[in-house]
């Protein structure tokens, strides 16, 4: 046995250091597996619009390359532009023997039980490198898609930014209709090499009892520019998920922004923490959550290792009901001097004065609370589709009108 | 257009308007002076129907209709327009936005914004980061494209440099259609106004002098600016007109 299997075996019960504990033995493995289709025609319209509420428009075109997963079969993976490669990560390990060196190197597989299952028990993902150089014009599309009821599904992606190059992934995460729980294990590892460019977009939409455990690592070598859009509206059971950026060469640059809505019932524990480990890295976390009633711990960490580094932490909350909790936890950690390091925490209600002020332009009081919420939310995000901006704007305007 | 009868408010369990009472015809401007605390800022406030200020008696009627219940965005509906004169900054919500969400029926804000220079504040959020001048400006351009009968100004030069306060007054005059004959304006005003300074860019037909919840002296604003400058307010009131 690999010396990572027997880590992964050792962790195999080891209860997460953050978030609720799920059980394992709650959720089914995937028997069955999903025919493959290279033109999309295995899905009824009720998946169709499912899908397209995190930005799967079950295309290739717009698309640089197109990858979907459904429970653990790969029932897409398509390249539609030269200088990139995607690949089903177990075909990936086959065809190079570099893969599996970068696996497990940025995420311990022995973190906890949900990494080890990864490991033990792993369905697939998503294998991306972009050559040396080569600017992705259009985004890469990738769905990692449940579709059977009561399911765990194991993930583990890799994602290669060779230097120079860059690249948009937007990954669409979401249930079939009927699935109303589940559990979804994600690893991913993120390399950005010198002068690289990466930004991951991610939009989760589950359903009301399902668990998600991303568990995500990135590095970030000199000059690389890494940034982290996680957006996530609707209800879920829980979610727990801290990627972990290092930035470790000269210039390097990392972003990570949320925008969280915590639904009754659903458990978020969120964050992200930067280690900025060489000189002129910066780093900047903005994270904005509303409770509708549910509860919403959002962290931030940044370390600064080295002088000449400087970094911002931005947690901002709304209350919108009297059962919702938000729990901000921004640390800053310096560790040399010449750190430049910022938090800014605010958590609350809306204000009364701004409802009246927005009502006495001729708003009632729910378009008021709508406009604000929409707007509290609004963080810009470069680089989406038109359509997808589209459709996050539209959840957001549902999500402000319906509280 | 604008009528007060008998007015008691309560803010926080406190007593602050005593008994107010005025009128305000169509095509008129009134001014409202008053020490700090003398209960200004709460009749303005009152008038556009804010939760915290409450009415535990008289009436307000405007247009012939008792509005003195009507929740605030049914009176900005019905052409009520208030510039605040500390507004919030609402975080999010961009000045674009806002002026879409106001504006009324067939009114652009596109003429007004090229004609004031406010092109580069339309992205930015509302009031955030404004200075005095810029804010002024900003609710000015709102009640603009809100296109109020009534306008209602809460201190509009406080804050406001010299050169900028020209400009407002030219937004003001026009927010009240000055450029027409009396006897064909269709909006009315009601200025609050601590310096009076206000009254060289735009003519006002009626000043009121608010001392401790109640409307103490009435008469030309110019005349009353002109005592209270010269005498100060304690005087002014003693005269019980």
């Amino acid at each position: 046995m690999s010396e990572i299997k027997q880590k992964a075996e050792k962790a195999r019960d080891k209860k997460a250091l953050l978030g609720a504990d799920v059980n394992l033995k709650d959720f089914a493995r995937p028997k069955e597996s999903w025919d493959y289709d290279s033109e999309f025609q295995k899905f009824d319209n009720k998946e169709r619009d499912q899908l397209l509420r995190v930005g799967v428009e079950l295309t290739d075109v717009e698309h640089a390359a197109t990858f979907m997963q459904a429970d653990a079969s790969v029932v897409h993976c398509q390249v539609n532009m030269p200088g990139i490669e995607v690949l089903p990560v177990a075909e990936a390990i086959n065809r190079y023997d570099w893969v599996a060196d970068h696996l497990w190197r940025l995420v311990p597989v022995d973190t906890d039980k949900y990494t080890a299952q990864a490991e033990l028990e792993l369905d697939n993902g998503f294998f991306i490198r972009v050559q040396p150089g080569v600017q992705m014009t259009l985004p890469v599309e990738t769905c990692l898609y449940m579709r059977t009821h009561g399911l765990a599904q194991h993930i583990h992606n890799l994602i290669v930014v060779e230097p120079g190059a860059s690249l948009h992934v937007i990954t669409g995460c979401t249930v079939h209709p009927v699935v109303s729980t589940g559990l979804h294990i994600g690893v991913s590892e993120f390399y950005v090499r010198a002068g690289g460019r990466l930004t991951s977009t991610m939009i989760h939409n589950w359903a009301k009892d399902v668990h998600v455990r991303p568990r995500t690592a990135v590095l970030v070598e000199e000059a690389g520019r890494f940034i982290s859009n996680y957006i996530l509206l609707k209800p879920v059971g829980s979610v727990q998920t801290y990627p972990t950026v290092t930035l470790q060469g000269k210039g390097a640059v990392a972003r990570i922004n949320s925008i969280l809505v915590a639904h009754p019932g659903s458990e978020l524990d969120i964050g992200g923490k930067v280690i900025l480990d060489a000189p002129q890295t910066r780093a900047e976390i903005i994270s904005r959550s509303v409770t509708v009633g549910g509860v919403c711990v959002s962290r931030g960490h940044l370390i600064g290792m080295v002088p000449e580094v400087k970094a911002h932490l931005e947690c901002r909350g709304l209350i919108l009901s009297e059962n919702g909790v938000i729990y901000a936890v921004p640390e800053l950690e310096g560790r040399t001097a010449g750190v430049e390091m910022s938090h800014e925490a605010a958590v609350g209600r809306i204000a009364a004065e701004e409802i009246e002020y927005l009502m006495a332009r001729g708003m009632d009081e729910d378009q008021a609370v709508a406009a604000i919420v929409r707007g509290f939310l609004k963080v810009k995000i470069e680089g989406l589709p038109p359509g997808l901006e589209e459709e996050i704007d539209q959840t957001i305007r549902e999500t402000g009108h319906g509280l | 257009m604008l009528e007060i009868e008998d007015l008691w408010v309560d803010v926080e369990e406190k007593e602050v308007l005593k008994g107010v009472k005025l009128q305000i015809p169509q095509g008129e401007t009134h001014i409202l002076f008053g020490k700090n605390g003398s209960g200004k800022s709460t009749l303005l406030m009152t008038i556009m129907g804010f939760a915290r200020y409450r009415v535990k008696q008289g009436r307000i009627a405007f247009s012939g209709r008792d509005i003195t219940h009507l929740p605030v965005y049914e009176r900005a509906r019905l052409g009520l327009g208030l510039a605040f004169q500390r507004p919030p900054v609402i975080r999010g919500v961009t000045m674009r936005d806002l002026l879409r969400e106001c504006s009324a029926a067939g009114i652009s804000s596109e003429q007004f914004v090229q004609q004031y220079n406010f092109s580069e504040f339309l992205d930015r959020d509302v009031n955030y980061g404004f200075s005095g001048g810029e804010l002024k400006r900003s609710e000015l351009l709102q009640l603009l494209v809100q296109d109020p009968l009534l306008v209602l100004l809460d201190e509009p030069e406080s804050g406001v440099d010299l050169e900028s306060l020209q400009l407002v007054g030219e937004i003001i005059g026009r927010l009240l259609q000055k450029e027409c004959r009396c006897e064909k304006r269709q909006k009315s005003g009601f200025i609050i106004s601590h310096t009076g300074f206000i009254l060289d860019y735009i003519h006002a037909d009626r000043g009121y002098v608010l001392s401790d919840g109640q409307i103490r002296c009435f008469g030309h604003p110019l005349e009353l600016l002109s005592d209270i400058k010269n005498m100060g307010y304690e005087e002014c009131i003693q005269c019980q007109r």
